[in-house]
């Protein structure tokens, strides 16, 4: 069995003192090089989870524990440079080109002039854009798939071995929603990383994920391989999303 | 009056540059101090709004007011007259800088700090760029108010520009009145004219 990459032990987070817990006493293992979907309706709790793996949240109880280190040990900055972190917002930096917004972290960690730049044409070539083409240009010159693909790049920059992904795709029109996907599926085997990816979308989390967690109300329902969740959804509310994703596919055959 | 003004150019021209003078002194210590404060504003939401609260109160009362407070303390002259611009100026750059570095979109500094950014890098390398605009319209303001409330200052013989106008007020003279108020008018709204160009010329960035 292949390194435990991220782990959660019985982990809690509410946001008030009296409120329910948002994530509710969660326990997991995932292992190196596998890419995880977390699936959820808003409010399920799924990006509380994920937030706190780079300790943008502090959970209530519970550790994390990131290859076998406890992240409450280490210095909340630098645990979030050895992680890639992309959100939907994607986030770029307006006043900085594609290729100063690419390299902002290798830049934080001083690496020199000549690796920086090499390393963002490669980056950009990776996410499928033109350095020459790109390299000089403003994020708003840019479309929302393209930016998310910046927003790709720079999160791969220092080639951490743990990608957290936010809904990255959430606002990006459905044409270009499938080719990132396929590119992001080709990026992930070409890499070897552990990919965590939050999402709403059934299809989309059934189709990158080597398995998929499904969140409800801060708990996990099922944490298993897509055709283990189909074939035996754990509970009711397992069944219900995959019946739903069945009845949109009958409604398409139906037009057909 | 032009006559006026050609006989007794030595005169005049020494009041515009005290005034000058006062309102450089003034505006190069206030942006230090408000960047200061700011700082510490950035730190913490509660100091933030007791430092804007106090300065509003301060700001609130009249300049003459505060002119004549501060004279037991720090006596007559250009210091105290520098002292209370300052003061009064920390209330119109710190509601603008704390604004400015704090309207910049979440997700553009959720997305900094994610990735690995300190605090102090999100605000020297994110805020602060993107805020730029805003931080100008502070400075401008203040150099505006700076320029009219230290045309008070010669109550407490500060000099300036002022000076001629309460001579003027004092010995009944059309001509120094005139001047006085010409040239403190001319000035502020020259300043103002000047920045605002300035402002213009600075982008704003927007993600779309």
């Amino acid at each position: 069995m292949s390194l435990t990459a991220i782990e959660f032990n019985n982990v809690s987070k509410k946001y008030s003192q009296s409120g329910d817990y948002v994530v509710d006493h969660v326990s997991l293992s995932i292992y190196e090089g596998e890419f995880v979907t977390i699936l959820g309706s808003s409010g399920s709790g799924k990006t509380t989870l994920l937030k706190m793996i780079n300790r943008l949240y502090e959970p209530n109880e519970g550790t994390i524990k990131l290859f076998g280190e406890d992240i409450t040990t280490v210095d909340p900055v630098k645990v979030r440079r050895r992680i890639g972190y992309v959100i939907q917002q994607v986030g770029l930096f307006p006043h900085m080109t594609i290729a100063q917004n690419v390299a902002i972290v290798p830049k934080l960690l001083k690496w020199n002039k000549s690796k920086i730049s090499t390393r963002v044409d490669e980056l950009l070539s990776l996410v499928g854009l033109e350095p020459q083409e790109f390299r000089n240009r403003y994020p708003s010159q840019l479309s929302g798939g393209q930016q998310q693909r910046i927003g790709l790049a720079r999160a791969l920059a220092t080639d951490p071995k743990i990608m957290l992904l936010d809904e990255p795709f959430g606002a990006i029109d459905a044409i270009n929603r499938l080719n990132l996907q396929d590119e992001l599926l080709r990026i992930h085997g070409g890499l070897k990383k552990t990919f965590l990816f939050v999402t709403h979308d059934i299809n989309e989390a059934f189709k990158l994920g080597t398995r998929v967690m499904i969140m409800n109300k801060g708990r996990i329902c099922q944490f298993d391989t897509p055709s283990h969740i189909v074939k035996n959804p754990a509970d009711d509310f397992v069944s219900s999303l995959i019946y739903s994703s069945r009845e949109q596919e009958r409604f398409w055959e139906g037009l057909d | 009056m032009i006559e006026y003004a050609i006989r007794h150019s030595e005169k005049w021209v020494k009041a515009l540059l005290e005034h000058l003078e006062m309102l450089v002194a003034t505006m190069i210590i206030s942006v230090i101090l408000a960047a200061i404060l700011t700082m510490a504003a950035m730190s913490s939401k509660i100091i933030s709004k007791m430092l804007v609260h106090v300065f509003s109160v301060i700001y609130s009362i009249p300049s003459l007011a505060l002119f004549a407070i501060m004279i037991p303390v720090t006596g007559l002259g250009k210091g105290t007259a520098i002292i209370v611009l300052i003061i009064y100026n920390q209330y119109l750059l710190l509601r603008n800088f704390i604004t400015g570095l704090n309207e910049i979109d979440p997700s553009i500094v959720e997305a900094a700090t994610g990735i690995g950014m300190s605090n102090i890098q999100v605000l020297f390398q994110v805020r602060l760029p993107l805020s730029i605009k805003t931080l100008f319209t502070g400075i401008r303001l203040a150099v505006v108010s700076t320029i009219g409330m230290a045309t008070i200052a010669a109550f407490i013989n500060a000099g300036g520009l002022g000076s001629i106008l309460f001579d003027g007020l004092r010995t009944m003279n059309v001509h120094k009145i005139l001047w006085g108020s010409l040239l403190s008018a001319g000035l502020a709204i020259g300043a103002n004219a000047l920045l605002l160009q300035i402002e213009k010329k600075i982008y704003k960035f927007k993600l779309d």
